[in-house]
């Protein structure tokens, strides 16, 4: 094997990570400001929310899916969520009756709504057979639609302080948001590479008819990815909701494009059997130097999202080419 | 508890809609004792096979395990009770390792946590292959190993399940002899450990090599068993074809004329280099050599499917530049391509579509550039007829169809394309013995037409009974040719294994 090889199959592994350092080099040359801590951090807060619907996304690509559900689950989580956490003395509570409620239970409502929408997801795809994009198309049309319904279309605000800290606050100087998003990414990383669920994730989208003859529960398998990728969707709602102090069931409007964007940058593959989740943090970061980057060059938002298409898809002609190759 | 017979079936028939797959079957499987299983594609055994293993249930009739009647759900449950398959389409998840491979769906783990023991999957997946005395490394990566070491891994995964009943179906249609030889030491170990096998080949002299008894299915009805040493290969195939089978090359002396196609230094980096042949009008020209020579890829290459890195091809004397199979299809060349699956048929479309969809430009009408349904009809009816393709219709799916049926209509649609030149890559792989006489009947009519032909195959008899000449290649190079008249199988064995 020629040392010309080798150099391939370096960049194959880790180009995704030279783009990113390439990137954070680019643009702290062209803005003084980039590079500063609280810029760094803004961007890895703003992050964290599309980050951690790319987790769940990552697994449901690797299983040869798609989840186009995951901006409405987060509306709807973030609505629920937040009526079931606003400050006491708010005159205008969605439900006044109810005292202060601590903490918990907005999270876990929050974690739970998105579990649900996931577990119809996961049903429909597993037991109808109907294919994943016709499927989460659907709930991603009635999820927003239940948002609004539920919030009457008005936003739900003025939340605890207890709520507020889990998208405001900071532990030893970092964005809790930030602590959440590396939290579930190391959790989701054991699950994928450590447990029987991540190879039968790897085994399903690789070759579905394998899994299925060498005895792997493909079914439930499959609901078991859309329920967590859900709950994710569900944490992010959580997390923004909090961020901006008030659920609205108009938040989240194609976060599930970006998110599908983040993983597929990471390389995992739309072809089933492939895919990492430090990819998907990468390429969530990516997006995001991206964006920040733009914005303090003073780039249009037009301009932008031009750039970030352009981006999307020379990542995956640039991965299809990598596995072309090896074969 | 005791029984005479590990696993048995009783009168067991399987319908599909509108066909009867399998029409009462009773078969006995012993154990300590290697069961092959014979008849043409379409005569059953893949359905039995499926309802073996848990895949089918069957329609009526019934199941015997052990003595006791069985009913299996699911293939899951199969495999528990003991019985495990090594199935015809190799079933690997490519993109992972071979002892996430081996392991699927029953992965250790590190109790009491849900943790997978990698270590313990590692140590047992090395023991494992060690004692098959196969050198693969358990962490490469499925998609990086040879077809031939795919296989192997599949058997091992078979033998891990430690099953009584090993179903083994076509395992060695990509293996070399020596790997075959690998194959049958293993058989021979798990006979002696007192598992039952059952064998399923197209290939006479396996069957005759490694069975105790084989059993003969016929058009989805059971035709008997016997003792492998009663039979011979004339026997057994008349058995299969209900018929007498005398001619399988049907060979006949055509003149050769013109040189047609020449191949000059053709090269693509990484695959093959320096290729050099010429094919004359009314000549086949055989390609032997071993899986991953490098002969597919030559021809996809003539085919405008792969970038040559350098050479020279030229039709009637004339230097052609094909790049891309469409105008390698203008230059009237024809390529049947190895992986009749993946490359060839249109599962979900039917016969007649999939017949005509190299040439449907040729169905416009004038008006509207609509399709003339009626003429690709006819024609499909001619040549359905002329190539003898059994199919209820023109419209049934084409999945529906047998392996053999299916590559007929393949060479139905480049006869369609009114070729000078025809490569046919495996084109009887995988396809009983009657339909092959017939292909084979087929490539001798046409090389009387005056077509050239270039035959890949890795079935040395077709080879040998086919070609006017022989070109071998070993590890991308081509290592010798040979006339007809000169030829033996250990000649082009001896060409085939020669590295440089």
């Amino acid at each position: 094997m020629s040392g010309q090889m080798k150099f391939k199959q370096f960049l194959g592994k880790y180009g995704i990570y030279l783009v990113l350092v390439a990137m954070v080099f680019a643009m702290s040359l062209m803005s003084p400001v980039f590079l500063s801590q609280d810029n760094l951090l803004n961007i890895v807060r703003q992050v964290s929310v599309i980050g951690l619907i790319s987790l769940g996304v990552t697994l449901v690509i690797i299983s040869k899916g798609i989840d186009l559900s995951s901006g409405s689950t987060l509306a709807l989580a973030a609505v629920m969520a937040a009526s079931f956490g606003q400050a006491g003395d708010w005159a205008a509570k969605m439900y006044p009756g109810i005292p202060e409620l601590p903490v918990i239970v907005p999270i876990l409502v929050a974690m739970l709504v998105g579990t649900v929408v996931g577990t119809v997801n996961g049903a429909l795809v597993a037991k109808t057979g109907i294919p994943a994009f016709i499927a989460t198309l659907g709930t991603y049309v009635s999820v927003r639609g239940l948002a609004l319904l539920y919030a009457d279309g008005r936003p739900v605000s003025t939340l605890t302080a207890s709520y507020q800290y889990i998208g405001q606050g900071y532990i030893l100087g970092i964005p809790l948001p930030v602590l959440l998003f590396a939290l579930m990414a190391l959790i989701t990383w054991v699950m994928l590479n450590h447990t029987k669920f991540g190879k039968n994730i790897y085994a399903i989208g690789g070759n579905i008819v394998a899994a299925e003859v060498s005895g792997v529960n493909v079914q439930r398998n499959l609901i078991k990815i859309y329920m967590y990728a859900g709950m994710l969707a569900g944490l992010a709602g959580l997390v923004l909701s909090a961020r901006l102090n008030t659920g609205q069931p108009g938040m989240g409007v194609a976060y599930e494009l970006d998110a599908i964007a983040a993983t597929t940058i990471g390389g995992t593959s739309h072809s089933g059997g492939i895919g990492t989740i430090q990819g998907a943090v990468v390429g969530a970061l990516i997006l995001g130097v991206l964006n920040n980057g733009l914005n303090l060059m003073g780039v249009s938002a037009y301009w932008q999202q031009i750039i970030k298409g352009a981006i999307i898809v020379t990542a995956v002609v640039i991965d299809m080419r990598k596995n072309a190759k090896k074969k | 508890m005791s029984y005479d017979y590990v696993l048995e079936t009783r009168d067991v028939k399987k319908v599909f809609p509108g066909v009867v797959a399998l029409d009462g079957i009773s078969l006995k499987f012993r154990s300590g004792a290697v069961h092959s299983l014979m008849g043409e594609n379409g005569a059953g055994k893949s359905t039995l096979m499926k309802i073996l293993s848990g895949m089918y249930k069957p329609t009526e009739g019934e199941m015997l395990y052990k003595g006791v009647e069985t009913v299996f759900e699911e293939p899951v449950e199969s495999i528990r009770l003991g019985i495990s398959m090594i199935h015809q389409e190799l079933s690997p998840v490519p993109h992972r390792s071979v002892m996430e491979n081996v392991w699927l769906g029953r992965e250790p783990l590190i109790k009491p946590t849900p943790f997978v023991d990698h270590k313990k999957m590692y140590d047992d997946t090395k023991k494992l292959l060690d004692d098959l005395e196969l050198s693969i490394d358990p962490r490469t990566i499925m998609a990086e190993l040879t077809v031939a070491k795919m296989q192997m891994v599949e058997i091992a995964k078979a033998v891990s399940y430690n099953s009584e009943v090993v179903i083994m179906d076509e395992p060695t249609s990509s293996l070399t002899k020596k790997e075959v030889e690998h194959l049958f030491k293993i058989i021979r170990r798990l006979k002696d450990q007192g598992k039952a096998i059952i064998y399923i080949s197209h290939k006479m002299d396996e069957i005759f090599a490694i069975s105790d008894e084989v059993s003969v299915l016929r058009d989805g009805k059971f035709v008997g068993s016997y003792d492998a040493k009663d039979l011979n290969t004339d026997k057994l195939i008349s058995l299969m074809v209900g018929r007498e089978l005398n001619d399988l090359f049907p060979k006949v002396q055509c003149p050769i004329t013109d040189v047609k196609l020449k191949v000059e230094n053709l090269s693509s980096a990484g695959a093959f280099e320096n290729v050099c042949f010429e094919v004359r009008k009314g000549e086949i020209v055989g390609f032997a050599g071993l899986v991953g020579a490098g002969r597919t890829e030559v021809m996809e290459t003539i085919f405008g499917m792969r970038k040559k890195s350098a050479g020279t091809v030229s039709i009637d004397g004339k230097t052609v530049d094909i790049k891309t199979p469409e105008s390698a299809i203008k230059h009237r060349l024809a390529l049947l391509t190895e992986d009749r699956r993946q490359s060839g048929i249109f599962p979900m479309l039917d016969v007649k579509d999939n017949m005509v969809m190299a040439v449907i430009d040729k169905y416009r009408n004038s008006f509207m550039k609509l399709l003339n349904h009626k003429q690709i009809r006819s024609d499909c009816n001619e040549y359905k007829n002329k190539i003898n393709v059994k199919t209820p219709s023109l419209e049934q799916k084409i999945m529906n169809l047998s392996g053999g049926n299916q590559q007929k209509v393949l060479v139905a649609r480049w006869l369609l394309t009114d070729p000078e030149i025809l490569i046919l890559d495996e084109p009887t792989r995988g396809i009983d013995v009657g339909a092959k006489a017939e292909i084979h009947a087929l490539i001798t009519n046409l090389a009387a037409k005056g077509k050239a032909i270039i035959l890949v195959s890795s079935e040395l008899p077709e080879i040998l009974g086919m070609s006017d000449k022989i070109v071998v290649m070993c590890e991308g190079k081509i290592t010798g040719m040979i006339d007809r008249k000169d030829a033996t199988q250990e000649g082009i064995m001896k060409y085939a294994t020669m590295s440089s």
